[in-house]
């Protein structure tokens, strides 16, 4: 019994967190002097009215996923990986790089670069993994620093050697490409692509190693109690550097979604994109399993790219977004007042 | 008789159990009563509920003949009554009497008066006995000490009434002695105790009557006098308990583990291990007695391959295996029940089917090329479950929420059920009631009679004189001595563990 209610709990939280940010972001709304019933219905709209809307809302949660994945993954075996955002932009950057430089069939092109990007990913997530391993770094201050590096590295070598002009990388080849004129068609010509299916099945894959694999199970152990994993025989070590490289392997293919898909190609970036941060909201919000971070890229991705059409539709500042998302942020994160509440009603009920 | 508490049958209820069912409890003035039950047998409720931390559904409470009630610690406090947590609240780099007076601080003109206080702290202690600086800081002081700081919270706000909750769990036998002579002071000063408890001996020593709870029912309440420890086992765990722990002679075979010249350091780097020889024997319980702190946990870590061997040579049949890893030993043949079974023996957040294949998930037939079988896997836990009577609801329940005793029992399962040549086991019964001590014994003395070794590592002399065949006395990181069980006598081995040498006599007239 006490295992269906803490499972239900698990749900009810993130879904009530998102109301209340909804709810006070209506609030804002209103005191701001703006109409919330018109400025959430245009939200809305912009989110899944139309095919288009809708491809948009599926374009903008895919890299979502994969950056929640990553978060999600590392979080799972009690490393936190702020550096997500970094080996997204080192798994972009590898992406198109493959995409631009190598000639092969359409199948295989494509391939190649989303492996590519996930091992530039894993790499990079290898670093502040060797470091906490061996030296025990606290991984969130190397990430966060590796952030940086990956930002400025990538558009130096975007300018040195892929440069085509307008701040942007040369295009790839269009059988390196995610695209699909079809899909696109069937979605009101929005930018949706491909890169969904990879999204989805990565989810799949981080759920099946981390249950059903005895490399999960170690992690999850380590992550747990690093004490009773040594004591059992793991490598301890060995086990933090495997669970960065994952991580950044799941970030870097986040990154390759929008140099294969979105794109086409890198801009010289001068600042982050935010999918690495982003990812961790998503996966606080999914409670760090494969089928809530899907779920809760599909509300971020949408609210993100819906924001646009509620400034043109209902004239409300598309930083409103930016505001629900940090309220239902906040909501998750004092999700100890909302498990009493709901332990005090549920205690009154009986 | 004037009772000066009395909890008139209480019953209280979470969703699901009945923590306490129709308990009665009444303490005269003046006396020491013993509150007596298993680990969950619903001691603490019962004391949450006088404290006015939970609410009964049914009973009545009264102090001093009048009916009251008690909705939370404050009427509690007003009421004169105090607890003496098991957890010590202190804050550590506090003084004494800034850790006793926070909360009530006495004030002159908007500033703590520490020095009002500081004196009338240092007349309570001196009225009981305490010895207790008023200036010491925490982190200066004893955990025994500590506790008395404990004590003189509760005498300053004024308690008459003091609830002790396992007060003896933490502290050293004299300390224990000390604690006993400070309770006997307390009451013949008149106050009233009640002291929670599963240890028969302290209500024994120390107590004038003791109420006996059974799965959250009030069983009986007797005279101590009039009653023996035989009697209040079997009335708590409800059938006879033997203390005497019944084998037959040990039949020793090959040497399992051989260790040479081991020296092991510690954390600060110090040779906590140094120069020690030792054999266990296949067929024998070999119990090592010692002051905690003489090289013991150093000592298994070595073994074990969790602590680097600095030099000297660790055998298992033969095989060398000193320094080799964790993971080898384990393979080698060890089975290791750990000292700290929350920081080792388990993974809390792990389902105890998890917890059941902590060393053998990675080999068939748990694993199949790198996947969990979980249909195997789970048939395993259940099974061990079902032959260990480990009491938890499922399998699939986490590790973390079942009792002390059913959490070691479960590691013990584990350990036994991988048959391995050699069995460590690390203070096994340590917190746990008499029902799984009794349990765990059995269960020791089972492998050592299908011919396996065991080490036992124990700090309770009664544990290491009752279990083992062979003692060894381990001091500072030596083996000084070893004796035969059943010729040796707690004052021989209490000598030996403080350094003393047995022989030192012969050796002076020679």
């Amino acid at each position: 019994m006490s295992k269906i209610s803490t499972n239900f709990t698990n749900i009810l939280i993130p879904v009530f967190a998102a109301l209340m940010g909804l709810l006070f972001g209506a609030l804002i709304m209103l005191f701001s002097g703006y109409d919330p019933v018109l400025g959430y219905t245009a939200l809305f709209e912009g989110m899944f009215g139309t095919p288009r809307a809708f491809g948009e809302t599926i374009r903008a949660m895919t890299p979502l996923i994969l950056a929640g994945i990553a978060v999600g993954f590392a979080f799972r075996t009690g490393l936190f990986n702020i550096g997500v955002e970094g080996q997204a932009l080192v798994g972009w950057l590898a992406a198109v790089w493959v995409g631009v430089a190598l000639d092969l069939p359409k199948p295989l092109h494509v391939t190649i670069a989303i492996v590519v990007a996930a091992i530039a990913g894993a790499l990079w997530g290898f670093i502040p993994g060797l470091l906490k391993g061996r030296f025990g770094v606290n991984e969130v201050i190397v990430t966060i620093m590796l952030n940086y590096t990956a930002l400025y590295l990538t558009s130096y070598l975007i300018k040195r050697y892929i440069f085509a002009g307008n701040e942007k990388s040369e295009n790839i080849k269009e059988s390196a490409s995610l695209q699909s004129p079809w899909l696109s068609e069937q979605f009101g010509f929005s930018r949706i692509h491909y890169g969904i299916f990879i999204a989805l099945l990565m989810a799949i894959v981080m759920w099946y190693i981390l249950e059903k694999t005895t490399l999960g199970y170690e992690l999850r152990s380590v992550g747990f109690n690093k004490h009773a994993s040594q004591y059992a025989g793991m490598n301890v070590n060995n086990n933090i550097m495997y669970s960065m490289m994952i991580s950044g392997g799941f970030a870097g293919i986040a990154g390759s979604m929008e140099g294969l898909g979105t794109f086409g190609n890198m801009t010289a970036l001068t600042h982050f994109t935010g999918i690495g941060f982003d990812g961790i909201a998503v996966s606080l919000l999914g409670g760090n399993t494969a089928i809530g971070i899907v779920v809760s890229a599909l509300l971020f991705g949408g609210l993100n790219s819906a924001a646009p059409s509620m400034n043109f539709n209902a004239d409300v500042p598309s930083e409103l977004v930016r505001i629900i998302i940090a309220l239902i942020i906040f909501f998750v994160a004092s999700s100890y007042v909302i498990k009493y509440v709901i332990s005090k009603y549920s205690k009154e009920d009986k | 008789m004037e009772f000066v508490i009395e909890m008139l049958n209480i019953r209280k209820e979470f969703p699901g159990i009945v923590a306490n069912d129709n308990i009665t409890l009444q303490v005269k003035k003046g006396e020491i009563h013993a509150l007596l039950g298993e680990n969950g047998a619903g001691k603490s409720t019962l004391m949450n509920v006088l404290f006015g931390l939970y609410q009964p559904e049914k009973g009545e409470i009264k102090v001093r003949g009048n009916a009251v009630k008690i909705t939370n610690p404050n009427i509690a406090n007003r009421l004169g009554i105090g607890m003496v947590h098991q957890h010590f609240m202190l804050v550590h780099n506090f003084t004494v009497t800034e850790n006793i007076i926070l909360g009530s601080e006495t004030t002159k003109n908007g500033t703590i008066n520490i020095k009002d206080a500081a004196i009338k702290i240092k007349e309570l202690s001196d009225r009981y006995g305490l010895s207790v600086d008023p200036y010491a800081k925490i982190e200066d002081i004893t955990v025994g000490m500590q506790q008395r700081v404990e004590i003189l919270k509760v005498l300053y706000r004024g308690a008459n009434i003091l609830i002790f909750d396992e007060p003896t769990a933490a502290l050293t036998p004299q300390e224990i002695n000390e604690l006993i002579d400070i309770m006997k002071k307390l009451v013949s000063e008149g106050k009233s105790i009640i002291l929670i408890t599963h240890k028969l001996k302290e209500i024994m020593a120390v107590c004038d009557s003791v109420t006996i709870i059974r799965r959250g029912r009030g069983i009986k309440t007797l005279d101590v006098s009039a009653t023996n420890p035989d009697e209040l086992a079997a009335l708590m765990v409800g059938r006879e308990v033997n203390f005497k722990v019944e084998k037959g002679p040990a039949n020793p075979k090959s040497t399992v583990l051989d260790i040479n010249d081991l020296v092991v350091y510690d954390a600060r780097n110090l040779p906590a291990v140094n120069g020690l020889n030792l054999e266990v024997k296949a067929g024998e319980i070999l119990g090592i007695a010692g002051v905690d702190g003489n090289g013991q946990s150093e000592l298994i870590e070595a073994i074990t391959g969790l602590r680097k061997v600095a030099s000297g040579i660790i055998k298992l049949s033969k095989n060398d295996i000193t320094n080799k890893p964790t993971r080898k030993i384990t393979e080698a043949g060890i089975g290791h029940i750990p000292q700290d079974r929350h920081k080792h023996g388990l993974v809390l957040d792990f389902t105890m089917r998890e917890n059941m294949v902590l060393q053998t998930y990675y080999n068939k037939p748990y694993s199949k090329s790198g996947i969990l079988q979980n249909d195997v896997i789970a048939k395993k836990a259940q099974q061990l479950i079902e032959e260990f009577d480990v009491r938890t609801p499922s399998d699939l329940t986490l590790a973390r929420s079942l009792s002390g005793g059913n959490q070691q029992k479960a590691i013990i399962a584990r350990e036994v059920d991988r048959s391995p040549d050699l069995l460590i086991a690390a203070q096994p019964t340590r917190g746990l009631d008499v029902g799984a001590i009794e349990f765990i014994h059995k269960k020791l003395i089972e492998e050592r009679d299908k011919g396996k070794a065991v080490l036992l590592i124990s700090l309770e002399l009664d544990e290491v004189m009752n279990v083992s065949d062979r003692i060894a006395v381990i001091y500072e990181g030596k083996i000084i001595e070893i004796v035969d069980a059943k010729q040796t006598t707690e004052q021989e081995l209490g000598l030996l563990m403080a350094g003393g040498n047995r022989n030192k006599e012969v050796e002076n007239n020679e």
